[in-house]
């Protein structure tokens, strides 16, 4: 985060930086924002359940920085991946534009190294606090689960766990999460990495 | 299309071509037990296995195909209908073994190492058998030498590889890859799928297709199998 700090007490003015952001970040870069004093940027969210379609996330992302992008020298997409299959970094590449360079949120909420050593995990689940406030408009009504109960094994049926990557430390969405794990059938583990490397990419922004 | 006055309707009463249609709406609305009942009504009728499988049940999971793509109906929806067409085909298939139903390929097909998702793996395996594919499923995480093995002990005309994650999809050339460098790449016809992939994708890593959804699996499939037939008979 030293970053932002020393670009905060440079004597230029810091660039006006449009960051079109994940609406599951929302809460987040807010708070970081609100935190580091970063008034040099303009936060635009997208809707999060976006994710439930990622193929319309590089489409609505590109509206938006046509719509927003004047008044701005640089753009930020606060994005990872987050299955559009490459094609919002390409995107990102034609805009001239830059964006988190992760596969998704659990990845650079728990950091590059850190995720890197649990590659193997592949039969878990992950929640984030947003997630975890969210589970039945995000996982548990879109999946049709609130309708059709039966199909959940179809769906999770080679998961073993859910993890909680925790943003912060919230008893409450805690137990949310151990209470979607338990409708999940899985067994639950919950991880604190705080907002991990997120704030260094909005600074870097 | 459900319809609560359609809770009392006797499948056994219908005509033919109204219990077809009825297996339609059956199907698009997920119901098992009525596709089941059914599938024994048209064989008690003395209808041929194969018959049933393409005109009723494939016929409505082409509906329902058309309607995921459209954005009518989604994936639970279509999870529904899946099961329950899976229901008639679990009666069919001993009976379309027996009949000799026509044989259009074979296809080994399997998830990606490092992914267990296979929704959309076992869509595609189920609408490859019903349009006559002969499938041999490996199911998930699957290493390059598990793929290599089953194309050695399978011999399908048609490898298929899935991938849900932006993190697993490279995996696909991996395999593609040892294939060529083992010289059998050209023996086999490589479809890809998956909800992060694209035809770019599947261009870039050597693939012979990449297909969209179940429905676009088969006929990319039937259309490979065809030229390979054309391609044998003037050689």
């Amino acid at each position: 985060m030293a970053g932002a700090a020393g670009r905060l007490t440079d004597s230029a003015p810091p660039a006006r930086v449009l960051v079109v952001a994940c609406g599951a970040l929302a809460r987040e870069i807010t708070a970081l924002q609100r935190a580091y004093g970063w008034d040099h940027l303009t936060l635009v969210c997208l809707p999060a359940i976006l994710h439930n379609r990622p193929e319309r996330i590089p489409s609505a992302v590109a509206d938006t920085i046509a719509a927003r992008r004047a008044g701005h020298d640089r753009v930020f997409v606060a994005y990872a991946d987050c299955g559009t299959g490459g094609r919002l970094a390409a995107l990102c590449d034609d805009l001239g534009a830059t964006m988190i360079d992760a596969p998704h949120c659990y990845a650079f909420y728990e950091g590059a190294a850190a995720f890197r050593d649990h590659a193997d995990e592949i039969d878990a689940f992950y929640l984030t606090d947003f997630l975890a406030r969210q589970f039945d408009a995000f996982v548990w009504e879109p999946l049709g689960l609130d309708r059709h109960p039966r199909l959940r094994d179809m769906y999770f049926g080679h998961y073993t766990k859910l993890v909680y990557l925790a943003q912060t430390d919230d008893p409450a969405l805690t137990a949310r999460a151990a209470d979607a794990a338990d409708r999940l059938g899985l067994g639950f583990e919950r991880r604190f990495t705080g907002f991990g490397e997120l704030g260094d990419w909005i600074a870097r922004a | 299309m459900s319809d609560e006055s359609e809770d009392d309707l006797i499948l056994a009463d219908l005509p033919d071509d109204e219990l077809v249609q009825q297996m339609f709406d059956d199907l698009y609305d997920g119901l098992k037990p009525e596709i089941e009942e059914a599938v024994h009504i048209l064989l008690d009728r003395g209808w041929a296995p194969y018959d049933i499988l393409t005109k009723a049940l494939v016929g409505g999971m082409t509906i329902v195909g058309r309607d995921f793509r459209d954005g009518i109906l989604f994936v639970p929806e279509v999870l529904l209908a899946a099961g329950a067409m899976k229901g008639g085909m679990a009666i069919l298939k001993p009976l379309l073994a027996e009949t000799g139903a026509p044989r259009v390929g074979k296809m080994v097909i399997g998830t990606v190492k490092g992914d267990i998702h296979d929704i959309g793996k076992n869509l595609v395996s189920m609408m490859m058998e019903g349009a006559g594919f002969e499938v041999v499923d490996i199911g998930i995480n699957n290493a390059v030498e598990k793929y290599l093995a089953a194309l050695e002990t399978e011999k399908p005309d048609i490898l298929g590889m899935s991938a849900l994650l932006t993190t697993t999809m490279p995996y696909m050339k991996v395999v593609i890859d040892t294939m060529a460098a083992q010289g059998i790449r050209d023996e086999y016809i490589v479809l890809v799928g998956g909800a992060p992939l694209n035809e770019e994708f599947g261009r870039a890593i050597g693939a012979d297709a990449y297909c969209r959804d179940a429905a676009v699996a088969v006929e990319t499939a039937k259309s490979f199998m065809a030229r390979k037939h054309n391609q044998m008979a003037t050689a």
